[in-house]
């Protein structure tokens, strides 16, 4: 099996895998980091949503050997003490019922503020809409991405 | 007004204590049983055994409290809220209670706390005095130190103050505390002194979520564990002849190829090589049943609905003579697909299966049952289980069975190794446990104006609406009212799933209330109200709701969504049901937009007793509501030659947040003990919807999913 090296959460990492493999398994089953989730494996729902050079990106559909020498950030490594912004909107606006869908909304919705720091409703509905949350805690979501904006400007 | 009814048990009997060896108190009990006499908690926190107790609380030399609770989490909050209970009768500061769910060698876990809708109305009194009794016992230590009488003693935020205004920290008398014996008689505080109940308290995981800690089964590993992905049948119906794994065992990873029974597990040392090695396993499968499709469904409870063959669960007068001297009869037919659960988190559990034990580790709501359930599959004995339960990823009803731990012990059992078994998406979504398929048809006759009788039949499959519901509302109110149900046996699997029969049942009776009113030319609002003066004083003890509490949640609906009064483009649609012991009203606004109704908000009015903890509470009633939404409008599973048309988010559509409306919750203020509300939200959302399209369309919406009436289904990608 070929290695490859990746930079996730700003540690070089070296994994050995099969060139098919999504990020997603490299991250979950090699690398411990299983605050990524897995939710349908073809790029539908949202849950494994990562950084990739600061973009939102599905892991389960993207193969570990396109990502050599770019910046991997997962929700372990979105601030150092769960404490970016939106973590801590996500926090006082108590968003989670099951919790397992929210690192993906986390990580898509952390994204999307850097590239529009002052969104509309509207804005931040579309950005949403590819994380479905199954327990529907989307009023939640889109309170606490506008708590978030306002904490980021 | 309702009163809690009194559980019967002896306060000595549920709690014991122990003086822990590292210094603090440890308070073990136990919820809806009698602890064993001859046994004290441990000394030792490793050494917690919850065979004995539900439960333990730990109060520290410096006053912290500490929640052991193996109970587990679905996403309704309960590992919130009930820890609530405990710490505004100890009367501790929130801030100083940390909860934390059973430790990893959880010994054979039998005594499991109800889940879902059930947990808080069960736990309402027991939690309380629990937490009364330690409070009590800290203050007869601080009164014997101070040589007073406990009476003389007051307590707050973990500080017990005596009239002179001494005062000692929980922590200064847990000692002694722990020596004492177990009061027999505690006192309950006045609910308008709750300082803790009735507050927002957030999930007590929050910090774990927002970081991506492991928490879920999905994230539970050990050394050496192998990942299974499992072939099964891929129609209903089926069973397995032959297969080829040759080119399985040549992917990457692939440890093992195993059958058993009809199903066929690749081991891998990864989940990614475990799902490749089964994309490309070869099999044969016989088609041993009926291969079963939805037009044949269709047909089948068409005409169970159209024969005479029904069980009768509940007649009142005679709906005969009634139809028969009637002036108006209506009559509908509504229908609903089936649903898969589609929790977010993949079923998916751990076994390790030795030969002098069996661990079992994994997201489940039902783990006494499902250890039981695989001791016997593997003949052993029961007291060789361990199961641990991890938080569950979304539960709808779905993790109600232990399907997927049975495999995974059975894999681990031949394997001879430590085992996960993980389910793809399409493995969840097409081998699934499904809502089943149900319709109603429902007549209702009318004489002088008057609503006189009500028929209502339901043809279900594989099973029919549970004992109680043939007592919901509009049974009472009705002088001639008859429920009849039926069903087809399928061999499609099926369970429950959220708000079992009424999540559809609400939606036919309140869509043909909204009919009916209109048929009689009353007022919707009105028309209920009417019934319900039928009901009140009835000494018919099979009566389930309280037509006071329903017509509360009326009048509080009708006022908070300004009913009637909406603006020009914007219609209403009005639903009341009682479930789950709570009584909900909801009205959706809806506008047309480019011919298609698009829900704007949600009003909700609920009446479940006293709210616990708000945050939580109304966390529960939007998501229901949004859920309920989502299935309604887009859900359904369908059939072809016994296999399921969908099987992933591409071709099944779960509802997403561009297609959410606000919801505005309102809850009724009284001094009643707590019900459910992980479920009763969601069952009046139908009708409220389907009654708003009408408003704004002319047309009646029959047949889920609604969306079907609109527009071909949508995908969004």
């Amino acid at each position: 099996m070929p290695t490859y090296n990746l930079k996730i959460n700003g540690k070089l990492q070296s994994v050995e895998a099969d060139s098919d493999t999504p990020l997603l398994w490299v991250l979950r089953d090699q690398v411990n980091l299983v605050g990524t989730k897995y939710g349908c494996g073809i790029a539908q729902c949202g849950a494994c949503t990562v950084h990739v050079n600061g973009n939102a990106v599905r892991s389960c559909s993207l193969l570990v050997s396109s990502l050599q020498g770019m910046e991997i950030t997962t929700i372990e490594g979105l601030s150092e003490n769960g404490n970016h912004p939106v973590q801590e909107a996500w926090k006082e606006i108590d968003v989670p019922q099951c919790g397992y869908c929210q690192a993906g909304q986390i990580m898509t919705a952390s994204a999307f503020l850097n590239n529009n720091p002052n969104p509309t409703k509207s804005e931040i509905r579309t950005a949403m809409q590819g994380n479905i949350c199954r327990c529907a805690t989307y009023n939640n979501i889109e309170k606490a991405v506008e708590v978030a904006a306002n904490k980021l400007s | 007004m309702e009163t809690t009814k009194k559980i019967n048990f002896s306060r000595r009997s549920f709690l014991q204590t122990s003086a822990l060896a590292s210094g603090g108190m440890l308070i073990g009990f136990n919820l809806f049983t009698a602890c064993k006499e001859d046994i004290k908690p441990p000394i030792d926190l490793s050494l917690l055994d919850y065979n004995d107790f539900n439960a333990f609380i730990k109060i520290s030399d410096e006053g912290k409290v500490t929640i052991f609770s193996p109970n587990p989490e679905i996403g309704q909050g309960v590992k919130t809220s009930m820890p609530m209970l405990i710490a505004e009768e100890l009367d501790v500061a929130w801030d100083d209670v940390n909860v934390v769910q059973g430790a990893l060698d959880t010994k054979n876990y039998t005594r499991q706390v109800a889940g879902g809708s059930q947990s808080l109305r069960q736990g309402w009194e027991p939690l309380r005095q629990t937490g009364a009794t330690a409070r009590q016992m800290l203050v007869n230590a601080a009164a014997a130190k101070w040589g007073i009488s406990p009476s003389e003693c007051k307590t707050k935020n973990g500080i017990i103050i005596n009239s002179n205004g001494d005062k000692l920290g929980y922590g200064e008398v847990v000692k002694e505390a722990a020596l004492l014996e177990v009061p027999e008689n505690v006192t309950l505080k006045d609910p308008k002194d709750f300082t803790i109940i009735g507050q927002g308290k957030s999930n007590v995981d929050i910090d774990e979520i927002i970081t991506g800690k492991p928490l879920f089964g999905l994230d539970y590993k050990v050394d050496g564990m192998l990942y299974a992905s499992v072939l099964r049948p891929p129609a209903f119906g089926q069973k397995l002849v032959s297969f080829d794994d040759t080119n399985a065992r040549n992917v990457n990873g692939v440890t093992d190829v195993i059958k058993f029974g009809d199903k066929i597990a690749v081991l891998a040392t990864s989940t990614w090589s475990a799902m490749k090695g089964k994309k490309v396993l070869k099999a044969e499968w016989n088609q041993e049943s009926k291969a079963e499709s939805t037009a044949f469904h269709d047909e089948q409870l068409l005409s169970i609905l159209n024969g005479n063959k029904f069980d009768t669960r509940r007649k009142d007068g005679d709906v005969k003579k009634a139809f028969s001297e009637a002036d108006t009869i209506l009559e509908r037919t509504y229908e609903a697909p089936f649903l898969p659960h589609n929790c977010m988190e993949p079923m998916n559990f751990f076994a390790n299966v030795t030969t002098n034990k069996i661990e079992l580790v994994g997201p489940i709501q039902t783990p006494a049952g499902t250890a039981a359930s695989v001791a016997k599959m593997l003949g052993r004995d029961e007291s060789e289980v361990t199961l641990e339960m991890t938080r569950m990823g979304g539960g709808f009803g779905r993790r109600l069975y232990g399907d997927f731990a049975m495999e995974a012990a059975e894999v681990s059992h031949l394997a001879k190794k430590p085992v996960k078994v993980v389910f793809s998406r399409e493995d969840d979504m097409a081998d699934g446990i499904y809502r089943p398929a149900s319709k109603y048809k429902i007549a209702a006759s009318i004489k002088d104006g008057k609503l006189t009788g009500y028929h209502l039949k339901e043809a279900a499959i594989n099973g029919n609406m549970y004992g109680l519901i043939p007592n919901f509302f509009p049974a009472g109110a009705i002088e001639n009212y008859q429920v009849d149900t039926a069903n087809y046996q399928s061999n499609i699997t099926t369970g429950a799933w959220r708000a079992p029969y009424t999540n559809f049942l609400a939606s036919a009776e309140q869509s043909f209330f909204d009919e009916l009113a209109e048929t009689m030319q009353v007022d919707r609002i009105q028309l209920h109200k009417d019934l319900l003066q039928n009901v009140k004083g009835t000494t018919d003890e099979q009566i389930q709701y309280s037509p006071e509490r329903l017509e509360g949640v009326i009048d509080l609906v009708v006022e908070k969504s300004n009913w009637g009064k909406t603006p020009e483009g914007v219609y209403q649609g009005f639903a009341v049901y009682y479930c789950h012991n709570t009584h909900v009203a909801e009205v959706a606004d809806i506008q047309m937009e480019n011919g298609y109704p698009v829900i704007k908000k949600v009003t909700c009015a609920v009446d479940c007793g006293i709210v616990v903890n708000p945050l939580g509470a109304k966390n529960q009633v939007v998501g229901g509501i949004i859920d309920g939404i989502g299935h309604m409008l887009y859900g359904e599973l369908n059939f072809e030659d016994g296999v399921p048309q969908s099987n992933n988010f591409n071709t099944y559509q779960l509802i997403r947040i561009h297609q959410t409306p606000q919801v505005d919750v309102h809850f009724v203020k009284n001094d009643i003990a707590p019900t459910g509300l992980g479920e009763p939200a969601l069952p009046p959302v139908g009708a409220a919807v389907a009654n708003a399209i009408y408003a704004a369309t002319g047309q009646r919406l029959l047949k889920q999913p609604y969306m079907k009436y609109y527009q071909p289904k949508a995908i969004i990608g």
